[in-house]
C-alpha cells in the first residue's frame, strides 16, 4: 500500500544554518500521526515546506507514490494537502459561511455569490463536526475558540486527502478538543491522513495512531503509538531522561495569603469566593469562557466593573488599575503572552525591567545599572537562553519568551503569584523548568495561584482545585480528591 | 506555526549584527551619500553660508518631526501641527506687535509673555486632542484631523483673516538672531532634539513610551499608565508645534493666517524616512533629525541646481516612499 506521504532526506537551511538535516516522515491512510519536537525541532520548517511555503534544499516528497514539489501553499492545497494553522486569520467582519468558502464562493445568476449554497454548505460542514456556530453569524461576534473551530471547519471544507494540524487546540476548551477528536476519527475513517502537531501529551495518545520525533532539526524515531509510552516518548522529544513531570517541592502553611469573597463582574463572573494559603498552589479549571479569566481581570483592577472583597496577608486591599494590584505584591502572567505579556518589538532585558520602571528610575532617569543587573540575574536564575540580553525577544523560543515574563515579575518579588496558562505553546523541556520556578516559589512562601486548561497540569500542580462552570465557582476540590473525571464532570 | 523554528537556532548572531548595523546607520549612511553627490555636483553646496541656510530651512520642520516622533511612537499620528502652528504664530505675535490690534489692547507686551502664550495655545491644542484620543478613544487619525480645521479656523477668526504684521525686534530675535553666529532656530532644533532624545532614550517616562506603542495591552497588564502616556506625547507634539509656530512668525516679521499649511506632511515625512514605524514601538529621534535634514538637503540640492518646486515634489514622494520599502526589506531580514 503506497502511503500518503512520504518524505526523505530533507533538509533545510537558513542563513547557512540548519533548520531542518534530515526530515523523515510517512503518513498511512485513515491514520492520525502526531509529529512530536520541542521549540526549534524544525516541525514548523517541516510543514512550511510541505505547505509549499519555504523551498527545501535536498530531500525528497512523495504524495501518494508520486515525487512532488510545492512552490506555493496552493499548489498544496491542489494536491489535496491542507492545514489548520495556530495563528488565525479570520476577516473579522465577514461571516463564517464566507469565511469558510473565501476565495472559492459558489456563484449564483448573473455572476453573484449564491449566499443560500454557501450557507448552507456551511451550516452542514459546521453540523457535521457537531461545532455549535452558526454560519451566518460574523467572525468578529465568536470566541477565539470559536474562531479556531471555523478555521477547522475551513481546512475540511477543501476535501484535502491530507490534513496539517498545528497545536490545533491550543486556544480551545476541553470540551471543543473533544469535538474536534470526534471529528479527526470520523476523517479517518473516511481514509484520509492528519499530522497532529501539538505540545499536549495526553492528547497525542488519546487520538494518534503513529508518531514521529524531531529534534534540533533531525529525525529522531517514529513508530506506532501503542508501542510506546509517555516517559520514552517525553525522553525522544528532550532528548535526555527526565524524572516526574511534576514533581510537588512546596506545601501549603496554615496561613492565609489571599482571600477573595464575593467577587463579581457582571455578565462575567458572579460570586467567586476562595482563599489561598502561604505555601499554596491553588489551581482553577475551566472551560474556555467559564469566568476563569476574568477572576484574574478582577484581582488584578483590569475590569472596571468589578466588585468584591480581597483580602491580602488579612487585611482588605482595594485594587482600582494594575498599579495598585502591583504595589499590593501582586503579578499576573497573561493567558497570552504575545498579546499581553511581552512588547515584541522590544530587547529581553527592556521586557524584564517593563514591569518595574518607577522602581528603576527613583528620580525619573533611568538607573541603566540597575536595569543591566536585573536582567542579568533573571536570566541566570530562570537559565534563559539568550544571545545577549539587548536582542528582540520575538526571537526568544516560546519556553524562553514565557520565562521573560515570569522574570519581569519576580524582579517585584510578588507576595502572590497570578498564572494564567503558565505553559501554553512551551516544550516540554521548558515546562518543567517552569514547574519547578513555580514549585519553588511557593515552597518559599509565596501564594499561587495557576489557571490551566490542561487536566494533567492541573491536577499534577494544585493542591486544590476550583473549578468554573458559567461564571461561577462549581466545587473547590483538594488534591486527593481531584482526579480527570470529577473536574470535567464539574466544569460542564 | 510554533515560534522560532522557521529561524535559525544558532549563527543569527552575525545576520543580527549587521541588521543592527544597518538600523543604526543606514540611514545616516544615505544622508552622507546624498551630502557627497551634492558637494561634488555643486561646489557652492558646501560653504558656510549654504549649510546655515539648509539648516535654517530645516528647523521648523525638525521641531515639528520630533514632536511627531513622539506621538508615531505611540501608534498615534499628529495631523494637526500644521494648523497648530498658524494659530501658535499669530496669537503669540498679537502679544509682540508694535500695530494696533483687536485682539490684545494695550500690546505690545513683553517678549517672555508673548512666547508663553504662544507654547501655551500649542500645549492646549495638543491637550485637548490628548484627551479625545486617549480618553474617549477616538482614532488619532480622526482627533488631528479635527484639530487640522479647527486650529485653523480659529486662526482666521482670531486675526480675522488678515496678518498680524510689525513685531516686535526682540521677538523676531528668535527667528532672525545668532548665537555664536548659529542661527537661532537651529539652536532651538538642538536644543528640542538633545532633550527629546534624553527623554526617550534615558528617561522612564522614554519607556512608557516605546512600551505603550509596542504592546499597549502588555503596558498596561505591567502597570503603565497607558491614558497618560498617550495623552502627554499630543502635549508634547502641540507644545513643540507652538514652538515652530513662534519661530515661523518671528522669521516672516508678521504671523500669516496661512502659514504651516501641510506642515504636518513633511514632519510626518521626516520621521517615516528616519526609520520610525507607524505601528509604534521602534524608532529614534536621531533617524527623524537625519530624516528632516534629507528633505532639507534634497530641496536645497535640487534648488541649487536649478529644478522647479513641482519636480521636488515627486522626488520627496518617492524618497518617502522607498525609504518605507527599504524599511520592510531590512525588517523582512537579510
Amino acid at each position: 500500500m503506497t502511503s500518503l506521504l512520504k518524505v526523505e532526506g530533507l533538509t533545510k537551511s537558513f542563513g547557512g544554518v540548519h533548520a531542518l538535516k534530515n526530515g523523515q516522515f510517512e503518513l498511512a491512510a485513515g491514520s492520525v500521526h502526531a509529529l512530536c519536537g520541542g521549540n526549534g525541532a524544525g516541525k514548523s520548517t517541516f510543514l512550511s515546506i510541505l505547505m509549499g511555503i519555504h523551498r527545501r534544499d535536498g530531500g525528497t516528497i512523495w504524495r501518494s507514490g508520486q515525487p512532488v514539489e510545492f512552490t506555493s501553499p496552493a499548489e498544496a492545497l491542489a494536491s489535496g494537502i491542507a492545514i489548520i494553522e495556530q495563528e488565525l486569520s479570520p476577516v473579522p467582519f465577514m461571516t463564517v459561511a464566507e469565511n469558510i468558502f473565501l476565495g472559492r464562493e459558489p456563484s449564483g445568476r448573473f455572476g453573484g455569490i449564491d449566499f443560500r449554497a454557501m450557507n448552507k454548505a456551511a451550516q452542514r460542514l459546521l453540523d457535521d463536526l457537531a461545532f455549535d456556530i452558526r454560519a451566518d453569524q460574523t467572525m468578529a461576534s465568536l470566541s477565539v475558540a470559536k474562531m479556531q473551530l471555523v478555521e477547522i471547519a475551513k481546512a475540511l471544507s477543501h476535501d484535502a486527502e491530507v490534513i496539517f494540524m498545528d497545536e490545533p487546540t491550543s486556544a480551545i476548551g476541553e470540551r471543543e478538543a473533544q469535538h474536534l477528536f470526534a471529528a479527526i476519527e470520523r476523517l479517518k475513517a473516511q481514509g484520509r491522513g492528519i499530522v497532529y502537531v501539538s505540545h499536549r501529551l495526553s492528547e497525542i495518545f488519546q487520538i494518534a495512531d503513529a508518531y514521529t520525533v524531531f529534534r534540533d532539526g533531525a529525525y529522531v524515531g517514529s513508530g506506532r503509538m501503542a508501542d510506546v509510552d509517555r516517559p520514552t516518548l517525553i525522553g525522544m522529544i528532550v532528548g535526555r531522561e527526565l524524572g516526574e513531570e511534576y514533581i510537588k517541592t512546596n506545601a501549603p502553611t496554615a496561613e492565609v495569603g489571599l482571600e477573595v469573597q464575593g467577587l463579581q463582574s457582571p455578565g462575567k463572573i458572579e460570586d467567586v469566593s476562595f482563599q489561598v494559603h502561604k505555601g499554596e498552589i491553588f489551581g482553577i479549571y475551566g472551560l474556555m469562557g467559564s469566568g476563569r479569566t476574568e477572576i484574574f481581570d478582577c484581582l488584578f483592577g483590569l475590569d472596571d466593573a468589578a466588585s468584591g472583597r480581597i483580602m491580602l496577608d488579612g487585611s482588605e486591599v482595594s485594587i482600582e488599575k494594575p498599579a495598585d494590584a502591583m504595589a499590593q505584591g501582586l503579578a499576573l502572567v497573561t493567558e497570552d503572552r504575545k498579546k499581553t505579556g511581552l512588547n515584541l518589538s522590544d530587547s529581553v532585558r527592556r521586557n524584564i525591567s517593563l514591569a518595574s520602571l518607577p522602581e528603576m528610575s527613583p528620580s525619573f532617569v533611568m538607573r541603566r545599572g540597575d536595569e543591566v543587573a536585573a536582567s542579568r540575574s533573571m536570566i541566570e536564575r530562570f537559565h534563559i537562553k539568550a544571545a545577549r540580553d539587548t536582542m528582540p525577544v520575538s526571537g526568544l523560543s516560546g519556553g524562553n519568551q514565557q520565562k521573560v515574563v515570569l522574570g519581569k515579575w519576580f524582579l517585584r518579588q510578588p507576595r502572590v503569584l497570578l498564572l494564567d496558562e503558565p505553559t501554553r505553546g512551551v516544550d516540554v523541556g521548558a515546562k518543567r523548568e517552569i514547574y519547578r520556578i513555580i514549585c519553588d516559589y511557593a515552597a518559599a512562601g509565596g501564594t499561587v495561584v495557576m489557571i490551566s486548561s490542561e487536566i494533567d497540569e492541573v491536577l499534577g500542580m494544585s493542591d486544590r482545585v476550583m473549578v468554573m462552570r458559567g461564571g461561577r465557582a462549581a466545587g473547590i476540590l483538594d488534591r486527593t480528591e481531584a482526579n480527570a473525571q470529577s473536574l470535567v464532570h464539574l466544569s460542564t | 506555526m510554533s515560534d522560532g523554528n522557521v529561524k535559525p537556532a544558532t549563527g543569527w548572531l552575525g545576520s543580527e549584527k549587521r541588521r543592527l548595523l544597518v538600523q543604526e546607520y543606514g540611514i545616516f549612511i544615505a544622508f552622507l551619500i546624498l551630502v557627497a553627490i551634492l558637494s561634488v555636483s555643486n561646489p557652492y553646496f558646501l560653504t558656510a553660508g549654504n549649510i546655515s541656510n539648509v539648516l535654517l530651512q530645516t528647523s521648523i520642520n525638525g521641531v515639528l518631526a520630533i514632536g511627531m516622533t513622539f506621538v508615531i511612537l505611540t501608534r498615534g499620528i499628529d495631523l494637526s501641527v500644521g494648523s497648530v502652528v498658524a494659530l501658535a504664530g499669530i496669537v503669540s505675535a498679537s502679544f509682540a506687535t508694535t500695530s494696533a490690534t483687536a485682539m490684545v489692547p494695550g500690546g505690545p507686551y513683553p517678549v517672555a509673555l508673548a512666547l508663553a502664550v504662544g507654547i501655551l495655545v500649542g500645549v492646549v491644542s495638543g491637550a485637548i486632542v490628548g484627551v479625545i484620543v486617549s480618553r474617549f478613544a477616538v482614532p488619532a487619525f480622526v482627533a488631528t484631523l479635527g484639530m487640522l480645521s479647527a486650529a485653523r479656523g480659529a486662526t482666521l477668526i482670531y486675526g480675522g483673516g488678515r496678518p498680524v504684521p510689525a513685531l516686535l525686534p526682540e521677538f523676531r530675535w528668535i527667528g532672525t538672531g545668532n548665537v555664536f553666529g548659529i542661527p537661532m532656530p537651529v539652536v532651538i532644533l538642538i536644543v528640542v532634539f538633545a532633550l527629546s532624545w534624553w527623554v526617550l532614550a534615558r528617561t522612564r517616562f522614554g519607556r512608557y513610551i516605546y512600551a505603550v506603542g509596542g504592546n499597549p495591552h502588555a503596558a498596561k497588564t505591567s502597570g503603565i499608565d497607558v491614558t497618560r502616556t498617550r495623552f502627554v506625547v499630543y502635549v508634547i507634539s502641540g507644545g513643540l508645534a507652538g514652538l515652530a509656530g513662534m519661530i515661523l512668525s518671528a522669521r516672516t516679521g508678521s504671523a500669516l493666517p496661512q502659514a504651516g499649511i501641510a506642515y504636518e506632511l513633511d514632519a510626518i515625512a521626516a520621521v517615516v524616512i528616519g526609520g520610525t514605524s507607524l505601528s509604534g514601538g521602534v524608532g529614534r529621534v536621531t533617524g527623524t533629525l537625519i530624516g528632516a535634514l534629507i528633505i532639507g538637503v534634497m530641496n536645497n540640492g535640487l534648488d541649487l541646481m536649478g529644478i522647479q518646486s513641482y519636480y521636488q515634489q515627486i522626488l520627496k514622494g518617492a524618497l518617502i516612499v522607498g525609504a518605507v520599502m527599504l524599511d520592510q526589506k531590512r525588517n523582512q531580514g537579510f
